[in-house]
Formats: C-alpha cells, sequence, structure tokens
C-alpha cells in the first residue's frame, strides 16, 4: 500500500522550475567536468533512488528516453514504479541500446564498453550513464584535463568504477563515440563527458 | 503577459525542453559535432533565430539576466523583438551590459569585451554545416564528419588564394575544434574567431531550420583553418570608431551622404557606450574637444 | 555629430499597429467573419489546415483572416500554434475504404464498384468569371444520392485481388511509424517519413515537381487510378477500452496513381503506386504528392535517380514552405557585418589588382 501511494508522490513541486534548475546544474557539469554542482533536495523518490539521481530522472526522461537500470533500481518495484509514473520512461534490459543508465550499485556495474557508445556518424546516441556516489570528497584524487578545465583541476569522487582509469582510457580512445558519465551525490553532482582525460593523482 | 497567457515559461512545452536539453548536454560532450534535434516550429519564422530560441528557451531560468544582440547591437529591430518574446513569455531580466547578462543570444558577432565563468552565450545559426557549400547533400557531410574527411574544405581555401591571392571567407570562417570537429561559427565575422577560442564562457549554437545544436564547452581549442604560408588573419581598420575612438574593435560603416562620405562606429553598441560613458570619444562623437584623446 | 539610430521597440510596435490597420481595410465595409471563411473560403481553410498539419476549420479560418489571406503565413501560423499542443497519443489509421464518399473517379476504368460520382468539382465548369456571384445570389439545393453504400473498394484494392499491382508498402520489420514532428529527419527515409513529408508539404512545390515527372524528369507512366473525397472517422485506441474511441470525422482526399509496370524474372509484372492523402477537398495536392511519392520510390524500386523529383534529400529539405519562406525572407534581416567582412575584403582585392595593373603598365612602358 505504501509502495503504490509512493509512486505518485514525491515528484517535482514545481515542474517547471526545478527541472530547469536541476538541468542547468546538469548543463554547468557537463561543461565543467569535475566541478561539483550543488542540487537541492527538490524530490522525494523511493529507496534506492536518491533525492539527486531521482531529480537527475524527472529531469531529463520521458516517453522519448530509453533508459537501462541496474539489477538494486529494477529490483525495486517502488523505485520502478516511480520512475515509469513521474517520467513515463521506456525500459530496456540492453545497455547497449540505452540513452540512459540509472546506477545504483557502482561496484557490479557492466563494463563501459557494454553501454551504447553512438555510431562514428552520430556519436550522439549514445548512453549517458547516471551513477550514485556517496559523495565528492574520496580519499583518492584524480586529474582531469580536457574541454570545459582551464589546464587541470582535481576530482575526488566516494567510489568509481572497477578499473576505471583503463576503462575511462579506452572509452576515450573511441572518441567520438563514447560514453558520458553523472556522478550523483549526496546534494550535488558532477559529469564526466567523454572528452575529459583522467589521470590518477592531484594536479 | 495577457496573449501568451497560456503557453508555458519560456514559451516551449516541457517534454520540448527535455528533448532540446538532451541534445544540449550531448553536443557539449562532443565539442563541435552537430547532434540533431526534433526542432520546433517557434512563433517566428524560420531563418530569424529559431534554433536559437529554442536553446535558449530550454536553458533559461528566473534567476538569469538575457541580453540579446543582433549584428552586435541590442537596438536591432530582431534583436529587440527576441528580447520582448522573452520578457513575455519567461518574464526573466533583460540588460543591453555584456558583463550583466547571464545568457546573451546572438546573431552574427561575438560581443567585444571578454566573456566570463559561468556566461552562456547562445548563437543562432542558418546553415550549421561547414561543409553544406561545397556539398549539398546531408548524407555526404554527415561521411564526411564521420572519417573525419576535410580535405575538400582545405582545397576550396586553397583554391581562393590561388584566384585572389587571399582566403576570400570573410565570415562563417571554419574552425577546428579540439582538433576533430569542422565547424561553422555562424556568420560571425572572421575578426570574432579568436575570441572563440579557450573563452571561459559556453557557448551554445542552434540552427532551427536545420534541426542542430553544437556546443563548444568553456576552455576548448578552437582553431581556424589556414595553411602555413597563408596564415589565418583577422579584419584590421585603418580608423577607429568615430564616436568612442576604439581601435581594435569591429567597426560597421555607415554612409553619410550620396557623394562617399561614411564613417566607421563599433558594431557592438555596448562596447562603444560603455567606452563614450567612461569618456572616451572619437572625431565624430558629441563633443569633438575630447576627441584629441 | 552623430547619433546612432535608436528606436527599435517603436518601430516594431507603430509597424504592429499599421499592420493591424490594413487587416482591417475599410471601416465601413464590415469585418469578416470566421464562418464566412470557413464555409465561403473552404478550399483555403483546407490548404491551411493540409499544410498547417492540424485539422481544425475555425483555427484555420483564424489565421486566414490574421494572415488577411496570405497562405503560407496562415499555414506558418497554424504550425506556430500546432507545436505546442500537448499529444495524448496516435489515432489508428484512417480507413479510406469506409469514406463518406462526396467525389470519387477512376480515370482508369469506365465504371466500377461503388460507380463514379463528379461531386463539388470545378473541373468541368467553364471558368468564365460569373458576374452575379459579385451580388448575394440565391444557390439551388444540389441532389444527393438517396442511399450511400458503407463501404467502397478502391481501384487499387479490385486491382490488387488478382496481383495486378503491387500490394500497400510495408515498414521493415519491427520499425514503428515515425513522426516528423517530434524527431529529426536523417535520411535516407523510410516512406512513412517521406508520405508525412510531402503530405504537408507545399502545393506549388510538389505541383512543380509532379509537373516534372510528366515532361520526362522521371517519367512514371501515371494513370489516375482513383481520386476520392468524402469524410473519414478518426479512432483512438485507449488502454483501458476493447473498442477504439471515434473522436469524429475529418474531410481527406485521397489519391492513387496506378504506375508503370515492374516485373522480374521472379516476379511477374505488375503495377507499381504512387499515393497521397491530404486534409480538405485538395485534388491537385494529392495527385502531386502521389506522384512525387512515386517518384522518390526510385531507390526501393531499383530504378536510376536521374531527375530531381526523384532526389529525396533535396525534394524533402526544401517541400516545406513554411522552412522555405522563412529563409528566403530572412535576407530581410540586418547582415551589415557580413557584409562588412566582404566590402573589406573587395576593396583590398581592387587596390592590389590595381596595384598589379600599374606594375605591368610600369614594366610595359620601361620596356618600350
Amino acid at each position: 500500500m505504501r509502495a503504490a501511494t509512493q509512486v505518485f508522490e514525491g515528484g517535482f513541486s514545481d515542474a517547471v522550475l526545478n527541472s530547469q534548475e536541476v538541468f542547468r546544474a546538469l548543463m554547468d557539469a557537463m561543461a565543467n567536468p569535475g566541478r561539483i554542482m550543488l542540487v537541492r533536495d527538490l524530490v522525494n523518490a523511493p529507496a534506492p533512488l536518491t533525492p539527486v539521481m531521482a531529480a537527475i530522472a524527472a529531469t531529463l526522461f520521458d516517453h522519448d528516453s530509453t533508459v537501462w537500470c541496474d539489477r538494486a533500481i529494477a529490483g525495486s518495484t517502488a523505485a520502478m514504479g516511480w520512475l515509469k509514473f513521474q517520467t513515463g520512461l521506456k525500459l530496456t534490459s540492453d545497455p547497449s541500446g540505452a540513452q540512459f543508465a540509472l546506477v545504483h550499485d557502482i561496484d557490479v556495474m557492466p563494463s563501459l564498453e557494454a553501454f551504447a557508445k553512438g555510431s562514428s556518424e552520430y556519436p550522439d546516441r549514445s548512453t549517458t550513464i547516471i551513477l550514485q556516489i556517496a559523495g565528492f570528497s574520496g580519499v583518492e584524487a584524480l586529474t582531469l584535463e580536457g574541454p570545459g578545465i582551464e589546464n587541470a583541476t582535481s576530482f575526488t569522487p566516494s567510489n568509481l568504477p572497477k578499473l576505471f582509469i583503463d576503462q575511462w582510457t579506452a572509452n576515450r580512445a573511441t572518441f567520438p563515440r563514447g560514453v558520458d558519465l553523472v556522478f550523483a551525490g549526496r546534494g550535488a553532482l558532477a559529469a564526466l563527458p567523454r572528452t575529459t582525460r583522467v589521470s590518477r593523482g592531484e594536479v | 503577459m495577457t496573449e501568451l497567457a497560456t503557453y508555458n515559461f519560456a514559451y516551449l512545452d516541457e517534454q520540448t525542453k527535455r528533448m532540446i536539453r538532451r541534445a544540449i548536454l550531448k553536443a557539449i560532450a562532443i565539442p563541435g559535432y552537430q547532434v540533431p534535434f526534433a526542432s520546433r516550429e517557434m512563433p517566428m519564422p524560420y531563418g530569424w533565430g529559431t534554433g536559437g530560441v529554442q536553446v535558449t528557451a530550454a536553458v533559461i531560468g528566473p534567476d538569469d539576466t538575457l541580453k540579446v544582440i543582433d549584428q552586435g547591437a541590442d537596438d536591432t529591430t530582431n534583436a529587440v523583438s527576441i528580447r520582448a518574446f522573452f520578457q513575455k513569455t519567461a518574464n526573466v531580466a533583460v540588460t543591453t551590459r555584456t558583463a550583466a547578462a547571464t545568457i546573451i543570444q546572438t546573431r552574427h558577432r561575438i560581443p567585444e569585451a571578454a566573456l566570463q565563468t559561468g556566461q552562456t552565450l547562445v548563437y543562432q545559426v542558418p546553415i550549421p554545416e561547414p561543409l553544406r557549400f561545397l556539398e549539398p547533400r546531408e548524407t555526404e557531410t554527415r561521411k564526411m564528419h564521420a572519417l573525419e574527411e576535410y580535405g575538400l574544405m582545405h582545397v576550396k581555401l586553397y583554391e581562393d588564394i590561388a584566384r585572389h591571392g587571399h582566403i576570400a571567407t570573410t565570415y562563417a570562417y571554419p574552425v577546428k575544434v579540439e582538433g576533430r570537429y569542422v565547424m561553422d561559427p555562424s556568420p560571425t565575422p572572421k575578426f570574432d574567431n579568436p575570441k572563440m577560442h579557450n573563452s571561459p564562457a559556453l557557448q551554445l549554437f542552434g540552427a532551427g531550420r536545420e534541426k542542430r545544436i553544437y556546443a563548444i564547452p568553456p576552455y576548448t581549442e578552437v582553431v581556424s583553418l589556414d595553411f602555413e604560408d597563408h596564415p589565418f588573419e583577422i579584419q584590421t581598420f585603418s580608423q577607429p570608431c568615430a564616436l568612442c575612438g576604439a581601435k581594435g574593435s569591429y567597426l560597421d560603416e555607415v554612409i553619410l551622404d550620396d557623394k562617399g562620405g561614411s564613417m566607421f562606429v563599433c558594431s557592438d553598441t555596448d562596447f562603444c557606450e560603455d567606452r563614450q560613458a567612461k569618456g572616451h570619444r572619437g572625431h565624430l562623437s558629441a563633443n569633438p574637444a575630447e576627441a584629441a584623446e | 555629430m552623430y547619433v546612432a539610430v535608436k528606436g527599435g521597440e517603436a518601430a516594431i510596435r507603430n509597424a504592429h499597429t499599421l499592420l493591424a490597420d490594413r487587416r482591417r481595410g475599410d471601416r465601413s465595409v464590415p469585418a469578416i467573419r470566421l464562418d464566412q471563411i470557413v464555409e465561403q473560403l473552404a478550399l483555403a481553410v483546407d490548404r491551411v489546415m493540409a499544410e498547417g498539419s492540424l485539422y481544425d476549420t475555425e483555427l484555420a479560418a483564424l489565421a486566414v483572416k490574421q494572415a488577411r489571406g496570405d497562405m503560407i503565413e496562415a499555414i506558418f501560423l497554424v504550425r506556430a500554434y500546432r507545436t505546442t499542443l500537448p499529444r495524448f497519443g496516435y489515432t489508428r489509421p484512417v480507413d479510406t475504404g469506409r469514406m463518406a464518399i462526396e467525389r470519387r473517379i477512376s480515370a482508369t476504368f469506365k465504371d466500377l464498384p461503388g460507380g463514379q460520382l463528379l461531386g463539388p468539382t470545378f473541373d468541368y465548369t467553364h471558368r468564365l468569371l460569373d458576374p452575379a456571384l459579385a451580388e448575394e445570389t440565391p444557390v439551388e439545393t444540389p441532389a444527393r444520392r438517396v442511399e450511400a453504400p458503407e463501404q467502397t473498394p478502391r481501384v487499387t484494392d479490385i486491382l490488387g485481388q488478382d496481383g495486378m499491382i503491387e500490394a500497400d508498402g510495408e515498414l521493415p520489420e519491427g520499425s514503428e511509424t515515425g513522426d516528423l514532428t517530434r524527431e529529426p529527419l536523417s535520411f535516407p527515409l523510410e516512406r512513412d517519413l517521406r508520405l508525412q513529408a510531402l503530405s504537408r508539404g507545399d502545393e506549388g512545390f510538389l505541383l512543380g515537381l509532379a509537373y516534372s515527372t510528366q515532361r520526362g524528369y522521371a517519367r512514371s507512366h501515371p494513370f489516375a487510378g482513383e481520386i476520392r473525397i468524402g469524410e473519414v472517422e478518426v479512432e483512438l485506441e485507449v488502454a483501458e477500452l476493447d473498442f477504439p474511441l471515434t473522436l469524429g470525422r475529418i474531410r481527406v482526399t485521397e489519391c492513387q496513381m496506378v504506375n508503370q509496370f515492374k516485373g522480374s524474372s521472379r516476379q511477374p509484372p505488375q503495377f507499381t503506386r504512387g499515393y497521397g492523402l491530404v486534409f480538405g477537398q485538395s485534388e491537385r495536392k494529392s495527385m502531386s504528392m502521389a506522384l512525387c511519392d512515386r517518384a522518390l520510390r526510385a531507390r526501393e524500386l531499383g530504378e536510376d535517380i536521374t531527375a530531381p523529383a526523384q532526389d529525396e534529400e533535396f525534394v524533402i529539405s526544401h517541400s516545406d514552405n513554411v522552412q522555405s519562406t522563412g529563409f528566403v525572407e530572412h535576407l530581410k534581416l540586418p547582415h551589415y557585418v557580413d557584409f562588412q567582412a566582404e566590402l573589406d575584403l573587395v576593396r583590398r582585392m581592387r587596390a592590389e589588382h590595381e596595384r598589379r595593373d600599374g606594375e605591368t603598365s610600369d614594366t610595359q612602358e620601361a620596356a618600350e
């Protein structure tokens, strides 16, 4: 019963202005890789969806978007019900056919290679992967360089997909094809577009 | 407000905004690549800024301050019309001051004053495909971009040199973005091309009729195509602005009489007014006594 | 002293006031009402609905009035309104076989089930201006069919029974019907999107292209298999109901062209098709559409692409009059920044030219 009512609740209180606010955070994050953009708690979605991840979903998804969800999210009737009701998204079980992916358990996610990278004629037909992480004050620092970054910047997500540097180097090697990442932390988000060069260590 | 009261904030419906927003994110992730988007009919004609208007409408929020220029000027009729559209539909603050704007929608110019971090420049683009006049077919140009096959463009530029002794392209001068995509900067004079390189501002390009969005993130390499023996050069003017005395700004020629008399004034009206307010004078300005400055 | 021109806002305001004044015209003449436009300029309303892609006679009439009779401007007004409307779903395909027919002719068979029905056509009128129409004159009540059949088989269905004509086209397996108003076109197109583009394409542009196919630029040996005009039901499937919901009736014009046969060693010869379907009553448009559709099927039918009408990217990219008019007319906008750049270059090149000329004549003089 609780799950059923949850589905209809917790969306944006002002769909127009809230989604504009979240989109600007996403746009600025994508334009400035590694920059931490604060996001207010604008939605209240059933677990395991966090407010930031759910707000991103509510901002970008509708019945024209094909979305892949990892097992933690897909296995929650309440979370899936909320996503379907609030956004109307189209679900897919094939990550290589997804425009977006929602990943709650970063440790057991498929390799980046498994997602859509677009074609060389349409590199935009690729997956934007939204990764749930705890926050942006991790212990291991990455150095980011590339478009959107003046010189270089440090990025310290609390956790990363396995063998991330190798995976990301492989992703960069196929440019302009490739996936783009959005990290959803607590109250904040950041992005790594496919153009960003990543290396270990602080700037 | 009443006549448009039934329309959504910033005119576009939310579904359309989401579609445009998704395209913008991809455009930023692939600098210089033209992302196809399902451009909508807008209440102004195709070719009059519908792409820029759709991009601005998808990005703008109540905290933004909008500046709209056409030919560098805030008071050209189409700039006035587009600014009024957003005042009416989004009720946002507007400004003519480049430094005070968070979003600047432009047709044919980049402001003279250096743009800042946090500003977004939205270009209105008529023909987004830099290769279009060499190859009219979309199916072909798409392949050329995919294969990074830009020989045709170099041949065209080199033919100019052979025929005229110069590269004869003066506006919409092609650039290469981040060493990968050749991109049309919209019909800005090539004078403005260097401003695109490593700009702290985000640059978004909207082509409504041609249904394409592309972008240059901040701090991105933008190089104007050229040859070792014919390096890229920008226009220079032999005289300063007649109103503010600026040297090194882009000037419009104003015809004063039918006997060949003309004067040159800054095309960027805000830049020019700002200089005049700070006391700079040109030889035809209100107080010629100070013109000596 | 020079003062830069200002006052764009006031100029625009004044222009709009003047436009409204001219739209209204002489105030002693009664203002035209929308119902008058709907009833008496019905074909103008139909064209606005067809190319505006919105079936609403009253809105189309309003657009015609607001545009002072400028059809493309009216179509633009309707399009700009249409694009803001929410989308509830897609209707089932209309069944033109069940059309309530007002006019139906076939140029391929003298008589056929359902008969020929001339209907409200200009075809056999003598184009003599009728001075009586300048005044309000009484109009006779037209004769009506006593009993209209519920279903009238289409000529192509009749021909198709023994395989004389190819079957209706089908989309590749697994593909959904596209919607050109929601997704950007990417060439090459499937026929569904091409037909959508043609259906809202400019009547004049398609007419010219269709005409060109008749003059040898991609000749297709067309026969007007059938043209029918009438009302069809529009039905929507609703998830909760087990029968389709009828939303209403719309008037459409359908044209089925029967074209040049084709066959191969494996397949016996059969006629091919060109199809046209538009809102309202417009035979010219639906016939042009059918001829263009057939020409554009060249790739699919393995024909050589030699003529403009067969060139999909050329035809579809330039058939939309709202796009065309916007871009052609945008040349009215200021271009002085670009022009200045060109002016500067031409001046420089002329100066260099003169210098070179001077040098050559100098050397010539020296040689002499």
